[in-house]
């Protein structure tokens, strides 16, 4: 009887590779399904992401007329692209890292967060389902805000350098990987504030990066923030790239330091989520409310 | 007047794990600690639960029935104390037991504005029931429940506490769990669907092979679903055994006088004190 019972407690390995996909795809599944059902919401955040870059890519049009001197053509069509590059790339990289660094203030607003961490998935394949699914989110989103764009302000991409430019996206979504999942652990430390700190941490990015200047007009102790920020490099490489046609080896003293963001990020966020994980569970705080 | 709980009878020492235990818990111990206060929610808490039993913990609100359930369920881990699910560890081996439990708890925790289908199917997805599989097995068990099949694709916010909370039962059934954590799953509950719920709790465990530990504090439930049940007061088991058992062991008449006499309060007047479910 016994015996006939514990074969029954067998479950089989512990899925592998191909399992393992299986159980990240489920996130994936998970945010499309509620994609769809909060669509309402999808197309406020489309179009508020469209007329904010829309907004700011406005300003170089009317560089001549607010500089009040004149500013010549091909100088503006620089300028457009200029903001136009800063803007999307922030929204890239700004939805990576917003809903990554949600992943457990959102789970606790659904009041699931017990049922995922419960869950015989393990982190890793966890943070994966979740990542590939903000990728996705923020492939959509930037793509439909740049062809919503190009349909009122003329894109002048004939110099643009594409393998210089996938480079850089893939060196910037790793490194907003990694700081997403360091970010990701402060609810789980801070139930009340986690989450706020997060943003905080985002709008000072926003601020050294370069997004919509040149870093060299910050005052010299916000140059240093801006020298560790990843989005500096990514930022700054990706005009080089699309503006002036840079290749791979010219834009390396770009990719570099942000490859090394994103190479040291990555294991340390998730070994800080971890931590920060084991001490939710010693502590009490891995529940559904704060 | 409250009885010292020194005196009350103290269940044995737990014995090392058998072939035939699906839970056993030895001296687990858990405390809060805030800048205000520090408080023992779990005290030396030792039960042994075997395989294929309902073993009910009984406890007003506050006495660390759901404490107890989430260091079991791996979601906290306790100051001092091993507890092992089937022979693992819950520390050491957290993934094997999570593949071997499911819980249920009070509240019924979905994402709600997807489909108790979208919900069931996610969760199997978890736990590697093919989606094929988790709706088939999602629809016997919903419709054993009593929800229409027209209700499986509504968005759960919709559903009453009662459907949600049949929902969430059905969830932790379509991963066939050897243990199934359910933490006061009927409380808030109409008088109906209680009893529906309780229903399918029984008859489950006669088709399946599965082990429940419930948290109820209503004597009724205890009485009705627990072949053995625990009574668990200020963080401590103070007393343990079947209903029978008990009765004799205090001398009492019904399970509510055990209750009294074990812990020195009625379960109400104890629930009202503390206030706040832990």
């Amino acid at each position: 009887m016994i015996s006939r019972s514990f074969r029954s407690l067998h479950r089989g390995p512990f899925p592998g590779l191909k399992g393992q996909i299986g159980l990240a795809y489920a996130f994936v599944e998970r945010e499309i399904a509620l994609s769809k059902r909060y669509w309402a919401w999808e197309i406020v955040w489309i179009v508020y992401g469209i007329v904010t870059s829309l907004s700011v890519t406005y300003i170089a049009l009317a560089a001549p007329a607010i500089s009040g001197g004149s500013v010549d053509e091909s100088a503006v069509s620089r300028f457009v692209l200029y903001l136009l590059i800063g803007t999307i790339a922030w929204r890239f990289l700004g939805i990576i890292f917003d809903n990554i660094s949600e992943v457990i203030a959102w789970e606790r607003w659904e009041g699931t967060i017990e049922y995922t961490f419960m869950s015989p998935v393990p982190r890793l394949t966890h943070l994966l389902g979740m990542c590939i699914a903000t990728l996705v989110r923020a492939a959509v989103f930037s793509v439909v805000t740049l062809l919503a764009i190009a349909l009122f302000v003329p894109v002048d991409l004939s110099h643009a350098n594409a393998v210089s430019a996938l480079a850089l996206f893939v060196v910037g979504v790793l490194a907003f990987v990694g700081l997403g999942l360091a970010t990701a652990a402060f609810p789980l430390m801070w139930p009340e504030k986690g989450l706020q700190m997060s943003y905080i941490v985002q709008a000072v990015v926003l601020l050294v990066s370069g997004v919509y200047y040149p870093v060299d007009v910050l005052p010299a102790w916000l140059r240093m923030l801006s020298a560790i920020s990843p989005a500096t490099y990514v930022i700054r490489g990706m005009r080089s790239a699309l503006m002036d046609g840079a290749d791979v080896a010219t834009l390396w003293p770009e990719i570099w330091p942000a490859l090394v963001v994103g190479v040291l990020s990555i294991p340390l966020g998730l070994r800080l989520f971890l931590a920060v994980e084991a001490y939710a569970k010693r502590t009490g705080r891995l529940k559904r409310s704060g | 007047m409250k009885v010292a709980i020194d005196t009350a009878p103290r269940p044995r020492e737990t014995p090392p794990p058998t072939t035939r235990d699906a839970l056993v818990a030895a001296h687990v111990t858990k405390t809060f600690r805030s800048q205000k206060e520090m408080r023992r929610a779990v005290d030396s808490v030792s039960l042994r639960v075997a395989r294929g039993e309902i073993y009910g913990l009984l406890g007003a609100n506050g006495s660390g029935k759901s404490t107890l359930i989430r260091v079991f369920s791996t979601l906290l881990l306790p100051d001092a104390g091993s507890v092992t699910v089937f022979g693992h560890d819950v520390r050491a081996e957290e993934l094997a037991v999570k593949r071997l439990i499911n819980r249920v708890s009070v509240e019924a925790s979905f994402f709600k504005k997807l489909s108790a289908m979208e919900n069931l199917v996610y969760s199997g997805r978890l736990y590697g029931v093919a989606p094929d599989e988790a709706r088939a097995k999602a629809q016997t068990i919903l419709r054993r429940l009593g929800i229409a099949a027209d209700r499986f694709n509504e968005p759960l916010e919709k559903l009453s506490r009662g459907m949600q909370q049949k929902v969430a039962i059905a969830r932790a059934f379509i991963t066939t769990p050897m243990l199934l954590l359910l933490d006061e799953p009927t409380t808030g509950l109409d008088i109906r669907s209680k009893r529906e719920v309780q229903t399918f709790v029984r008859d489950l465990r006669l088709e399946h092979d599965a082990t429940i530990l419930l948290t109820t504090h209503d004597l009724d439930e205890a009485e009705r679903l627990a072949d053995r049940i625990g009574i668990l007061h200020d963080g401590r088991l103070v007393a343990e055994g079947t209903t029978d058992e008990l009765r004799a062991q205090f001398g009492a008449s019904a399970l509510e006088e055990v209750f009294m006499t074990a812990t020195g309060r009625r379960l109400e007047d104890a629930d009202e004190a503390e206030g706040t479910v832990t």
